[in-house]
């Protein structure tokens, strides 16, 4: 077993130092055959593993491999634990993995870095892994680290475009301040409970723990476990892109699309959802974190799919998409519904990298143009990829029977019965997602796949249906996005499915009440006819054909209309213009000031030149002394020796 | 069994001490120029001896010699750190020495000797016989440094290194004699008992002033530090590696012995003391470090301020504290030779390459030493996870749960100040533009040297345990 378990994770580590050293003087083939066979073993282990542990029941495993170091009570380990939860997310980065992997070999075909890409995928496959299979923070955090170092490299993977290199930039910085979070989290727990390992904290919790207060001032005291929770949650803000973090994400679209489907969307960025769901038993204990997390999801959820109606670039569109369903998976986590999150978690990344893939079909079709007002009806040309992307639009939006359905229903509900203080406004926000949801998706697949053909004609003389490498991952990843939902729903909302990896307080368990609807898939299909979601969605397909298909030019004069909402839209909010007008603005101001003050007045003026004046000036003194002569020298020592024995006839008289 | 002659325990010393006698006579009838013969033997003699100190490795404190001698497993790990240093520091100084014309045998033989000196400080159980340890240590390198006749510098630093050690060596031994003249024993085992009984009076905490200083001279601490930057920068490099940390190691040997073993039940007189000496050290080194723009200076500063960190582990006075000190003192050993290393592979031709500036361009056409270079100078700083990092750690743990919060909070302040010159060196290296290559030395042996312990940085850095275990079953011993 643990065998098995480090083959599944340094696997793709070899993978990736081979092709990174040794690619560039091997056929470019190698590369992806050496990391493909890396992959794809470890993605066969892992389902094993999954198979194992959810299917079989077997225990859940949690062991140290390695101790780094031990630093009194602290000790710095670096190991596995598996159970349900992590068995399932290993499945599901392993297999999207090997998908983007086989893609990724059509896609980038032409590509002069193809070796460095197939390397940093790998990389990539190797930091997730540790990053969910671990089994305390330390690791968590590095991980955490590497998945962001990786994310940094693909973002800029083609660096010789300046809008690359910003958006890599932005992606830094924005999550620096998300870490900074998580690090204080990480630092609480190890306050409060004395170690960094998973199973001792919950331990702890379970058997009943002292929650350590922090007087912030005389009025206001905080709970070392509200802090812990929100620290680490704002870490999850920005990894996974909620408001007001989210500003990285739709600019790291700047990176090749292989990328964007593996870490932008199925992977990377639900690793802070993976967290909290992870710290379950954690985020238990403080309602107050558990509110703070409704409403940044609820936000995000919401008015990221405002944003995703105005976009024209169809990578943006998705990741739009992606920023609003990150929301659905936090407010689920908000309602104490962690399973429900996974479940989300799950199936979104089968359809959405299923999107982006099929996304990355189309830009590939149409010569990396990615402007949805220059494609259109490319049904015609297109069959497989048109129907993978509906297949993949209809699981977005919530049709029932496919796998979106049954996950983003299960969050409405929960949140509908969840007693929290703001849940109301997130059940208001995920209810008016769901049109939301269903407006953008379409109007995209509209966009693209129906409607005149707009673009020149040489791009149409060239369009054809891309190679087997490229639709055979879409029609792999299309299965799971119709069927997941429907095997997995019973036994994840009733519990079974994660056992106890995941821990909810009895007075949280919103998931309760709708269990039994779960044993029925079909039938909660067929009843679905009589809720309110499914309405919406419709009302949203129907908005989306109406706008886009019969009467566009309906489309300029609602712009006009709404004229301020587009301009707040268009500008993002303004999130941007504040953090670069103000915030960066104001930082390289604030940076000035201080290199003036500081650097030049007090480091060069005062330290260095004050310095090399003082130590001039001491350094004449002490070159006086410094250059040669010994008695000098003497002198110092026993001007030191007349100090020690001065502070010794001090002490004598002072007793 | 104290008063018994027990050679088993004195069994490396005289394999030392045969071992250069013979090579002695070797060296005589050597018509080589290379010493090739001399140095294998030399080397040949240290693997030997460390091979003989790792089965000694968990001995049985034992006394012999009328109470003069002392073999423990405190004694043992020390001993096998100086032969690993010493052992490093002569690979190193063999091709810089062969451009020097100081390619004779008495470079080794005043090696060895030291080398002697230092085992039998850290082996001795009586006053006098550290101090004669002492003077076996200082005398050799004295000699050592004054090795490059033609060389003013190095002649003024030898002249400058014997007056001060001699004055210093004068101050401890005038302690010495105040704490024989109260409790009547030069024998640290009887010193601690009338220490235990009587307590320190004033004339005993009087001559532990001297003592102090002497010990923080044998260290460079400052105030006492003002032969150290001109000695290590007068001296040739290879002996400044070499002297700048073998003899560090053998000094805490001393210094614990002295300090702790005998006053270990005063240690409310001395430890104040430590502090100051420490304080002070961490705050000149870094500081002065901070406008050098000679490498080899730059570095002398820097051993000042690492000496520093080291002291405040000393000055905590528990056997935790120790162990970590102990940590400190080695890891610096090796962090020190491998950062004279870099001015020695930098200047093997007969010229002398010493300044940061001379660095410009490595990156670019030397990339892999240069990436040695960063680790040096990374690991000096006392960043995770290279091995230097973890000894720092643990002493301002320590210092924090022992109360001394203040000290902990400026040295960390000035640890911080410790990278920018640090980090200095990496800029010139990385991203100064350069106009031409570098020098660097074409020797073999060079290379692989510095590339291994710069390796053992990274590894040590990855393992930390196992080192630092050695050292806490050094003080569990003890006890």
């Amino acid at each position: 077993m643990q065998n098995q378990l480090l083959a599944i994770v340094l696997l793709p580590l070899l993978a990736a130092l081979f092709t990174g050293f040794a690619g560039s003087s091997l056929p470019r083939q190698w590369a992806h055959r050496v990391t493909i066979l890396a992959v794809g073993i470890s993605c066969l282990l892992s389902i094993n593993i999954a198979v194992e542990q959810i299917l079989d029941q077997a225990q859940p495993l949690n062991y140290n491999l390695y101790t780094w170091a031990q630093l009194g009570g602290l000790s710095l380990n670096v190991g596995f634990l598996i159970d349900d939860l992590t068995a399932s997310m290993m499945a599901v980065v392993t297999f999207v993995s090997l998908m983007v992997h086989v893609y990724t070999i059509g896609y980038m075909k032409d590509d002069p870095g193809y070796q460095r890409f197939f390397a940093y995928i790998s990389l990539f496959t190797f930091a997730m892994l540790t990053l969910v299979m671990s089994n305390n923070f330390l690791q968590l955090f590095f991980g955490w680290e590497a998945v962001g170092l990786v994310s940094y490299l693909l973002i800029g993977f083609w660096y010789k475009k300046p809008t690359a290199i910003f958006a890599n930039l932005k992606a830094f910085l924005v999550n620096r301040v998300g870490d900074f979070g998580f690090l204080l989290g990480i630092a609480g727990v190890y306050f409060v409970f004395d170690t960094l390992d998973y199973a001792e904290v919950f331990s702890q919790i379970e058997q009943g723990y002292k929650d350590l207060e922090i007087p912030v001032s005389d009025g206001l005291i905080w709970s070392a476990t509200t802090f812990i929770c929100i620290g680490l949650f704002i870490g999850a803000m920005g990894k996974s892109a909620q408001v007001p973090l989210h500003v990285w994400l739709p600019d790291s679209m700047e990176g090749p699309t292989p990328i964007s489907a593996l870490i932008h969307a199925a992977t990377m960025v639900t690793a802070g959802v993976f967290m909290v769901a992870r710290m379950s038993p954690l985020f238990e204990q403080s309602e107050v974190a558990l509110n703070f997390i409704l409403i940044i999801g609820g936000t995000t959820a919401l008015f990221m799919g405002f944003l995703g109606v105005i976009q024209n670039d169809i990578k943006r569109v998705i990741a739009y998409s992606t920023l609003s369903q990150l929301g659905y998976m936090v407010v689920a986590l908000g309602a104490s519904a962690y399973s429900i999150a996974i479940f989300h978690l799950l199936t979104h990344a089968f359809f959405k990298a299923l999107l982006f893939l099929g996304a990355g079909s189309v830009i590939i079709a149409m010569h990396h143009e990615q402007d949805m007002r220059k494609m259109g009806n490319l049904k015609k040309y297109m069959p497989i990829t048109y129907a993978t992307m509906l297949i993949g639009s209809l699981a977005l939006i919530g049709t029932p029977l496919f796998s979106g359905f049954y996950s983003k229903d299960a969050i409405i509900e929960a949140v509908h019965f969840s007693s929290l203080a703001a849940s109301g406004y997130a059940y208001a926000c995920v209810l008016i997602g769901v049109f939301f949801t269903a407006l953008y998706s379409f109007r995209l697949f509209f966009m693209v796949f129906h409607t005149k053909e707009r673009m020149d004609e040489h791009t149409k003389s060239h369009l054809k249906e891309s190679p087997a490498v490229v639709w055979v991952p879409l029609v792999a990843l299309a299965i799971p996005s119709i069927i997941a939902g429907y095997f997995l729903a019973p036994s994840i909302v009733s519990g079974e499915y994660f056992d106890d990896a995941i821990k909810v307080a009895s007075n949280h368990d919103t998931i309760a009440p709708i269990v039994e609807h779960y044993q029925h898939p079909f039938s909660l299909a067929l009843s679905s006819i009589s809720h309110l979601p499914l309405w919406l969605a419709i009302a949203g397909v129907a908005t989306a054909f109406l706008f886009v298909v019969v009467k566009p030019e309906l489309n300029e004069r609602l712009r006009k209309a709404l004229g301020p909402i587009v301009h707040v839209l268009e500008n993002n909010y303004y999130f941007d213009k504040l953090y670069i007008n103000y915030f960066s603005a104001g930082g390289i101001g604030l940076g000035k000031r201080f290199w003036q003050w500081i650097d030049v007045a007090i480091i060069d003026g005062v330290m260095v030149n004050g310095t090399a004046k003082l130590v001039t000036g001491i350094s004449v003194k002490t070159r006086k002394i410094q250059t040669g002569y010994l008695y000098h020298y003497v002198f110092v020592m026993v001007f030191g020796l007349l100090l020690l024995l001065g502070w010794l006839y001090w002490r004598v008289l002072n007793g | 069994m104290a008063d018994s002659v027990n050679y088993s325990i004195i069994s490396s010393e005289i394999f030392l001490l045969i071992a250069l006698c013979v090579i002695m006579l070797v060296d005589l009838f050597q018509r080589d120029k290379e010493r090739k013969l001399t140095f294998m033997l030399t080397q040949g003699s240290l693997l030997t001896l460390f091979i003989m100190g790792v089965q000694d490795l968990g001995v049985q404190e034992t006394i012999g010699f009328s109470g003069h001698w002392i073999q423990d497993q405190f004694a043992v790990v020390l001993k096998l750190a100086i032969y690993l240093t010493a052992f490093i520091s002569l690979l190193y100084a063999r091709p810089f020495i062969r451009e020097r014309n100081l390619m004779r045998g008495e470079y080794y033989l005043l090696t060895l000797f030291s080398i002697l000196g230092m085992m039998i400080m850290v082996s001795a159980n009586s006053l006098l016989v550290v101090y004669l340890g002492l003077e076996l240590l200082s005398l050799s390198l004295y000699a050592l440094v004054a090795l490059q006749r033609d060389s003013n510098d190095a002649s003024e630093a030898a002249v400058k290194y014997f007056v001060m050690g001699g004055l210093a060596s004068g101050f401890l031994l005038y302690g010495i004699s105040l704490v024989y003249g109260m409790t009547g024993s030069i024998l640290i085992d009887e010193v601690a008992n009338y220490i235990a009984v009587s307590g320190a009076n004033l004339m005993i905490q009087f001559g532990l002033v001297f003592i102090v200083v002497g010990i923080s001279f044998k260290f460079g601490a400052a105030p006492f530090h003002m032969w150290l930057p001109d000695i290590y920068h007068g001296s040739p490099s290879s002996i400044t590696a070499y002297i700048s940390s073998v003899p560090k190691i053998a000094a805490f040997g001393m210094a614990f012995r002295v300090l702790e073993s005998s006053f270990g039940g005063a240690d409310i007189h001395w430890t104040p003391m430590i502090m100051i000496v420490a304080m002070l050290s961490v705050i000149v080194g870094n500081i002065v470090a901070l406008i050098q723009t000679n490498l080899k200076r730059m570095l002398s500063y820097s051993a000042i301020a690492h000496i520093g960190y080291f002291l405040l582990g000393l000055s905590i006075g528990t056997d935790e504290a120790y162990a970590a000190s102990m940590f400190y003192i080695i890891v610096y050993a090796l962090m020190t030779l491998a950062g004279f290393g870099i001015i020695i592979f930098m200047s093997s031709d007969k010229n002398d390459y010493q300044q940061i500036s001379d660095l410009r361009g490595m990156g670019r056409y030397h990339p892999w030493y240069a990436l040695m270079f960063t680790i040096i100078m990374i690991s000096m700083a006392g960043i995770p996870p290279l091995i230097g990092f973890w000894p720092k750690l643990e002493i301002f743990r320590l210092l924090v749960i022992n109360d001394h919060v203040l000290a902990a909070v400026v040295a960390i302040a000035f640890s911080v100040v410790g990278l920018v010159y640090y980090l200095k060196v990496v800029k010139e290296m990385y991203f100064t533009e350069a106009t031409d290559s570098p020098n660097v030395s074409n020797s073999r042996s060079l290379k692989i040297a510095i590339s291994v312990n710069c390796l053992l940085l990274v590894i040590f850095g990855l393992m930390p345990d196992r080192i630092y275990y050695y050292c806490l079953s050094a003080f569990t011993s003890l006890n």
